[in-house]
């Protein structure tokens, strides 16, 4: 290819150019908006939530416990069979810490998000969450954490109802 | 799991990879399109179907993107298919292909894959939160950067792996790219320099990411007979792997790519690799970030676990070492518009495999070549195996 | 299980959202040449391919059919015909249109193609398939480079005197 192919096609625009309205482009916003139902397992999980409480779904054949909940087992593929109630703590699994918002812009406060293993739940199974109360730096892989909640009327049965995990203090 | 018959790539084709480029979709898969056609010595009546590859329609903000780069694509009147599955969608686009002509359906197929990253602002990153769970991980402000954040973090932490080994990818591949004449991100660097780069996640720094693209690539598959009426030198496609793991991506541990692994096992069981280290002569593993390459490698089965970093210092990956990891500069040079990202490996490995990659020739006359891709919520895995 | 019965749809707990995304979306080759002239000199240009002995409008960079690269460009007619059409009541959101909108498929004469746009100056009652039309553009401090620099398509009024003759 490179030997033989002397110009390949492209024609390159500088960013700022684009931005500065000098290339013609066409401009457009989707109108769309969304509302998904929460299910049969994510809805009693919301509902637990605004109760102050993690539950997760047990299933019987491979004796996993397993949060977020679902109502079947994606590994035995048969339908999960209880429901349990699981801690509000446990252990950071893998974390990192932010500086990068959404749509790449830069935040001034760092923000650290990791994966915690619910205690409780099977072993490696986890949530995503964010870290409060603890310096960046000291944030460990295997820190035991412990969800802080908002008060119970501020809670609107979301993720959100946990503010954050804190350090446990040992 | 045998394959009624061979199939051939006989020619590639490719379009620069910029930030931005003024043509539309469909002209960038023309462009890369006709190049192939134009290497295999056909047109576009020689071809009997298309399969396209693009990445979610969020990207380009045209809703059924593959109807809107079919004629592009060269698929006017023609059987037509698009495939997605995220940025696994690169490499498999050409597994799809293979299946087409495999089957005896069809004697020849052209593979497109498309990209136009920069229809989306203030920046396509923010198209990214929308593939996230909307219960469980929107609210808490997820962003794409976050999730390899935390899956690198776990990688280095279960193998005790340093930053500086990491950047050694980014620095040969920057540095690879300098000799590919797409490349948007080319550049002679250090490991200093990757290290001294702005935090965005920790631990990921600017210099260890692929930048976003616009640009599209393009093959042009045969089978064994007309292949063989055609030209000289085809490379055949002697695997074809792909495979998910699980969508609870926090019930699992995101230190090994086990999806990797599975597509690769079913590829090199296609192709009789049983030793894929000694039995691969140069690689193109998926290399968004650079801890991917190292981690792609292992579940690629060409070293140990944990063992990539050490390969890597030990100067293995170099394009004159054992095992050439992305001569052609990959993601992190030759840049990222997502599918054709992809499918620019696959090309890379075609033209290493006939002896055309110019200066990006690795020596020795390299005769079997692998490519992998890596997609969805971090958990698809493709790959393909190519022989010449 | 997962056949639980849920009588009223409110039982189920919903979650909000939406797709914060903006597009800003290049012409490409063909398109910027072809709306520069629409806006600068109110001309349809259309590209020709002369393997297949067509005039595409929209201009194309290439021909879907023997896939060559296009570039011989051609102004073409301001007119055409009405291959098919309708008559919108209600508007995109479903709420009613105060005025009714005539939306035709406009085949541009002598070429392989045309738009879709507004018919104005007409009574929806005497659209006629087949009917001649032409183009009616904005002023051209108006014209801003897009398919509304044609306000809409018109009876060709030539045409019409023919007819009445």
């Amino acid at each position: 290819m490179s030997a033989k192919i002397k110009k390949y096609a492209g024609e390159r625009i500088k960013t700022a150019d684009l931005r500065a309205g000098k290339v013609p482009v066409v401009r457009w916003r989707p109108k769309v908006r969304y509302a998904w139902s929460t299910g049969i397992a994510m809805s009693r999980f919301l509902k637990e939530l605004k109760n102050g409480k993690i539950i997760a779904r047990k299933c019987h054949k491979c004796n996993r416990i397993v949060v977020p909940p679902r109502m079947y087992c994606e590994m035995c593929f048969r339908p999960t069979d209880e429901w349990v109630y699981v801690k509000d703590s446990g252990i950071i699994n893998t974390y990192s810490i932010s500086y990068l918002a959404a749509d790449a812009t830069r935040t001034d406060k760092p923000t650290v998000v990791a994966v915690i293993e619910i205690d409780g739940a099977s072993k490696g199974i986890g949530i995503v969450h964010i870290i409060g109360e603890a310096k960046p730096k000291d944030v460990t892989f295997g820190m035991k954490v412990k969800a802080v909640w908002k008060p119970p009327k501020e809670r609107t049965g979301a993720i959100t109802d946990i503010k954050y995990f804190k350090p446990v203090e040992v | 799991m045998f394959a009624k018959r061979r199939v051939a790539v006989v020619g590639a084709g490719l379009t620069l990879f910029r930030r931005n480029l003024k043509e539309t979709g469909r002209e960038l898969a023309f462009e890369a399109s006709k190049m192939a056609l134009d290497s295999a010595g056909l047109t576009r009546k020689d071809i009997d179907c298309v399969t396209l590859g693009t990445a979610p329609d969020a990207f380009d903000g045209i809703h059924m993107k593959g109807e809107n780069l079919s004629d592009g694509a060269g698929a006017y009147r023609k059987p037509y298919t698009r495939v997605f599955v995220g940025g696994g969608t690169g490499v498999f686009a050409p597994n799809a292909g293979w299946w087409h002509v495999a089957s005896g359906l069809f004697d020849t197929c052209l593979v497109v894959a498309e990209e136009k990253m920069s229809s989306c602002f203030p920046h396509p990153q923010y198209a990214f939160t929308t593939i996230f769970d909307p219960i469980m991980s929107r609210p808490i402000g997820m962003n794409l950067v976050w999730i390899f954040a935390i899956e690198m973090h776990r990688y280095m932490h279960v193998h005790g792996i340093k930053k500086e080994q990491i950047a050694l990818v980014s620095v040969k591949n920057k540095g690879n790219a300098m000799d590919h004449p797409c490349a948007q991100l080319p550049a002679k660097i250090t490991v200093e320099d990757v290290l001294n780069s702005e935090t965005l996640v920790h631990p990921v720094q600017r210099l260890d990411i692929s930048p976003t693209s616009d640009g599209a690539a393009a093959l042009v598959l045969a089978s064994e007979k007309v292949a063989k009426e055609i030209t000289d030198d085809p490379v055949w496609i002697d695997g074809v792997g792909w495979g998910i793991d699980s969508t609870y991506w926090t019930n699992r541990d995101l230190y090994y790519p086990k999806y990797v692994e599975c597509a690769a096992r079913m590829a090199y069981k296609m192709a009789g690799i049983k030793n894929p280290p000694k039995e691969i002569d140069v690689a193109e593993p998926y290399d968004p970030f650079d801890y991917k390459e190292l981690h792609h490698m292992e579940g690629l089965l060409l070293c140990k676990k944990g063992e990539a970093p050490k390969l890597t210092e030990e100067g293995v990956t170099q394009r004159d070492g054992d095992l050439p990891i992305n001569p052609s500069g990959g993601l992190l040079g030759v840049g990222n518009p997502i599918a054709a990202a992809g499918l620019m490996k696959v090309c890379e490995i075609f033209w290493q495999l006939r002896g055309e990659a110019g200066k990006r020739q690795v020596p020795g006359d390299p005769r079997t070549g692998v490519a992998q891709a890596w997609g969805d919520l971090m958990q698809y895995g493709s790959v393909i195996v190519l022989r010449s | 299980m997962s056949l639980e019965k849920i009588g009223d749809p409110r039982d189920l707990t919903h979650w909000m959202g939406h797709m914060e995304t903006d597009y800003s979306y290049t012409y490409g080759i063909a398109g910027e040449k072809f709306f520069k002239e629409l806006k600068e000199n109110a001309k349809i240009m259309g590209t020709r391919c002369k393997n297949c002995n067509l005039i595409y409008v929209p201009p194309r960079l290439f021909c879907e059919r023997c896939f060559e690269k296009l570039d011989t460009w051609e102004t073409v007619s301001k007119r055409g015909s009405v291959h098919t059409y309708t008559i919108a009541n209600i508007d995109i959101d479903g709420s009613k249109l105060k005025k009714p909108i005539i939306w035709a498929m406009i085949k541009i004469d002598n070429v392989h193609g045309g738009f879709v746009h507004k018919l104005g100056e007409v009574d929806s009652k005497d659209v006629e398939i087949g009917m001649h039309v032409e183009a009616v553009f904005k002023s051209r401090k108006e014209r801003e480079g897009s398919m509304l620099d044609i306000k809409y398509f018109r009876p060709a009024k030539q045409k019409l005197e023919k007819a009445l003759r």
